[in-house]
């Protein structure tokens, strides 16, 4: 158990600390850095699938006026480490996908630059390539584990046995499309190359931690950490496209070196990011239920098959909330991959839980169906009393209070019957449930140093709109036992203490917990009355961890839909979510993380969808003009509300993630509402009006 | 007419660039230069004059980050090229609150919480001090039930005419109440 501390600016409406920045446009993205006389690169992209470099003519780019650098494999600087083969950016001929760096330009406007990267000539000695994930692809291989460091298959009692003698069975193919994780903000930074400094390499980039950042560069370039400062003040959104770099970085920063002295400016064209940036793989998703005449499950399993890059493996551990969600006896997992001519997959907001939380709880909505239970009841019937997966118990587990409040809020026993029609519309309403681990990360240090009357704390730590500027104050005033204006807290720089990646909602968790530990410390050092200059520093690994309890935010969407009759136009006019979380630190910044993942959601159900063409290998749909996300005309009343939960085991703020439950979920709870108004089980993502307008009366 | 010249001719022939002189007034304060015809007007505030309150999201007119107040109405500044407006007032968020006091939609973002990156947010401020402005004079939109009525800033009306201005974030249902609060109907 830990020690909770006692709440006074935790818990309390506050408003953004770089708000005001903000609504002016003031607050300064990696690209928008103001430096003196910046140079502009612009990348040059393969345009086969695989193959080789045969030559490479860069005369054209090199004659125009006011061009700098062109840099290809030929003439590149040969890296420290290519071990990580996304990273390894002009080091070969050899071209592993469509979109892969093979050059780049710098001149001395963006518009000369884009000019001058047009006018590289490459040819290639094409191959034929395999870009098309299918269910029976020969290919298929078991990872050795599963991101986040997940096994990659788990397997309890007999599935078998138990569906073929069961009452009730579920046994559907289910599948999510690719996703393109497209914070507003592109893939951006500003390098400077100063060999004459301490300090020769400097990274105004865009990423969610600056540390990570400045080790991937480190390890690729040979470097050493005290050479190098990343900096990072605010991100224009990541999703976890940011949380690890990708090659544009490593681009950025050779480019840089071969022009010491001068600032180089390279941000990704938005259609440059669906293929360097990140996108969570499509996934085929076989789920198995059995269940008794009552509903409590006897079996549960789910298969599932995805996709990695050639170059680079990643395994979204998809089938990982299967694993902990419900009861049953019998139990199976897994994970097959495809490595495919492809661009690199990587995190994407809840990477295994969003897609993870789709097949299983739209087949719990077809197993409720089938049983004639309410779909509610049954995810109560199937609560575990412990976590079916660890066997450990729940720090806190309100599931089941989270189904019952949104249901009441919801308005959900007077839902009306299936098939329901007002007008032109038919209405339908879905439940689905939703989950996120509760994680904290290793390393994270932060400083507290009374300076000036004030307190202030500093740490590495990201906010991409997350409210770290604002949570994080909040905890170390409370630690401290201070004012909260008497805080300041400074994040986004290697000059501060290391911090670990703003990722796996683990950041508040992570980072408060350092400087909780460093405030106690501080407090016992100097009292109540420390000198100017007094500092102390501490590590989240000081901090009190629980190891004897599975700790997990919960929660349950509830969603209405109406379906025009005549066109098939699909409406979300209600989404409702409630969510277990332990204790909300900021209730403002809190409710706009829920509401934005919901939001999330509710574009991976309607619209977003990654149309490959397997025929070239690449995204059709390689903009925002054909990548449909929500806009604010497809959002009606959508709420986000939390239960008072406190858990006295994930931290002295009593504080669980949640960046990234509200995607969880959502796109189910409107799969079940489309089909409780149609009757139509869409079962491949995203619903769109094709599927269901041929069953519409 | 701007005056235009031809830059250094590359190799081959190949011009690198035409520049235009051109005159803009932005924020406030008249600004002359020169500019490469193929420059944006995006471009030009961000990179010629160090003006980074329009932001770029897509550069295609796709997303509605870049969005300033030109001659005072909403304009896509990455879809304008800076040559075509010579002699342009334009706004940007920044100069919304040029005399250091937020404009009453900044503050209504704020009071609401309607950004989290902030990447969106510049383009959504000017879009929605575009839109308080095309209500006042009675434009329609595809949401309005009558056509030649005044409209309302129902959640409808305001949801439809923000459509332009993506927010990754999903600030959607925080941004319409901010609008709205700015132009005094809640």
């Amino acid at each position: 158990m830990t020690e909770l501390l006692e709440p006074r600016a935790i818990g309390r409406d506050t408003v953004r600390r770089d708000g005001e920045a903000k609504v002016r446009g003031t607050a300064t993205y990696a690209i928008e850095t103001p430096v003196e006389h910046p140079a502009y690169a612009h990348p040059v992209q393969a345009t086969v699938a695989r193959g080789r470099i045969t030559a490479i003519d860069t005369s054209a780019a090199e004659a125009l006026d006011g061009v700098l650098v062109v840099l290809t494999h030929e003439n590149a600087e040969r890296l420290a480490s290519t071990d990580d083969r996304e990273f390894a950016v002009l080091q070969g001929d050899e071209v592993a996908f469509r979109g892969q760096l093979v050059g780049v330009v710098v001149a001395e406007t963006s518009e000369l630059a884009r000019q001058a990267a047009d006018a590289v000539r490459v040819t290639y000695a094409e191959q034929p390539h395999d870009s098309e994930l299918r269910v029976d692809h020969p290919d298929l291989y078991a990872p050795e584990q599963v991101n986040a460091g997940h096994p990659t298959d788990t397997a309890e009692g007999d599935v078998a046995a138990a569906v073929a003698t069961a009452a009730v069975t579920v046994e559907e193919t289910y599948s999510t499309a690719m996703y393109f994780n497209n914070p507003l903000e592109p893939h951006a930074t500003t390098a400077l190359w100063d060999p004459a400094t301490d300090v020769p390499l400097t990274l105004w980039d865009s990423t969610q931690g600056v540390h990570p950042a400045r080790a991937a560069v480190c390890e690729v370039f040979g470097l050493e950490e005290e050479r190098v400062r990343v900096v990072c003040p605010f991100v224009g959104g990541g999703f976890g496209s940011k949380g690890t770099p990708h090659a544009n970085l490593m681009l950025v920063t050779m480019a840089a070196r071969a022009l010491p002295g001068r600032p180089v400016k390279l941000a990704l064209t938005r259609q440059q990011m669906f293929a360097l940036s990140a996108y969570r793989t499509p996934t085929i998703q076989k789920i198995q239920l059995a269940a008794d005449r009552t509903g409590r499950l006897q079996a549960l399993a789910l298969d599932v098959v995805e996709q990695t890059s050639r170059i680079k493996e990643f395994a979204e551990q998809t089938a990982a909330p299967a694993r902990m969600m419900y009861a049953s006896p019998n139990r199976r997992t897994t994970h097959r991959l495809a490595a495919l001519d492809v661009p690199v997959p990587s995190w994407m907001r809840a990477p295994g839980e969003c897609p993870g939380m789709f097949g299983p709880e739209v087949a719990m909505d077809e197993l409720a169906e089938r049983l004639g239970v309410d779909p509610v009841e049954l995810r109560i019937r199937n609560e575990p009393e412990v976590d079916p997966e660890t066997g450990k118990p729940w720090s806190s587990r309100n599931l089941v209070h989270c189904l019952r409040e949104g249901a009441e809020r919801f308005g959900w026993a007077e839902r009306p019957p299936a098939g329901h029609r007002e007008g032109a519309w038919l209405v339908g309403t879905g439940v689905a449930s939703s989950v996120y681990p509760t994680m904290r990360q290793a390393k994270s240090t932060a400083t507290i140093r009374f300076e000036d009357g004030r307190y202030v704390a500093e740490i590495g730590a990201a906010d991409l709109g997350t409210g770290a500027w604002t949570v994080l104050p909040q905890i170390t005033a409370d630690a401290l036992d201070v004012d909260l204006d008497d805080v300041e807290v400074r994040i986004g720089d290697t000059r501060y203490p290391v911090a670990s990646v703003a990722g796996g909602s683990s950041g508040t968790n992570t980072w408060g917990s350092a400087l909780v530990v460093a405030a106690t410390e501080f407090r016992s050092k100097f009292g109540g009355s420390p000198a100017d200059g007094d500092e102390v520093s501490g590590d989240v690994d000081q901090a009190s961890k629980d190891e004897d309890h599975s700790a997990y935010a919960f929660g349950a969407q509830f969603a209405e839909v109406r379906v025009n009759v005549a066109t098939g136009e699909l409406r979300v006019p209600r989404l409702y979510g409630v969510f277990g979380a332990g204790r909300i630190v900021n209730p403002r910044t809190a409710r706009s993380q829920l509401i934005g993942g919901m939001t999330m959601g509710l574009s991976m159900a309607l619209h977003e969808n990654g149309v490959w063409d397997p025929r070239i290998g690449q995204a059709a749909t390689h903009d925002l003009a054909e990548y449909h996300v929500t806009v604010n005309a497809d959002v009606g009343d959508i709420q986000a509300h939390w239960l008072d939960e406190h858990d006295p085991y994930v931290n002295a703020m009593g504080s669980k993630g949640i960046g990234e439950i509200g995607i969880t979920g959502t796109a189910a709870a409107v799969v079940n509402a489309v089909h409780r108004a149609t009757g139509v089980r869409v079962r491949d993502l995203p619903v769109t009006l094709d599927k269901v307008l041929a069953a519409l009366p | 007419m701007p005056a235009i010249g031809f830059g250094t001719p590359g190799a081959g022939g190949t011009a690198a660039s035409v520049d235009a002189d051109i005159t803009l007034t932005v924020d406030g304060e008249q600004q002359r230069l020169t500019v490469d015809t193929r420059t944006t007007l995006l471009d030009t505030l961000r990179e010629r004059l160090g003006n980074a309150s329009p932001k770029k999201g897509c550069d295609h007119g796709q997303c509605g980050a870049c969005t300033v107040l030109l001659d005072g109405d909403r304009a896509l500044s990455c879809l304008a090229l800076a040559v075509a407006h010579d002699g342009a007032e334009i706004t940007t968020a920044d100069g919304l609150a040029a005399g250091g006091e937020l404009h009453p939609v900044q503050q209504a973002f704020l009071d609401r919480d309607a950004f989290q990156c902030g990447y969106c947010t510049p383009g959504q401020i000017c879009s929605a001090v575009g839109v308080l402005d095309e209500v006042r004079r009675g434009w329609p939109s595809h949401a309005s039930e009558d056509l030649t009525a005044d409209p309302e800033l129902t959640h409808d009306e305001v949801a439809e005419r923000m459509s332009g201005n993506l927010c990754r974030c999903g600030a959607y249902a925080n941004i319409v109440p901010a609008v709205q609060q700015a132009g005094g109907m809640a």
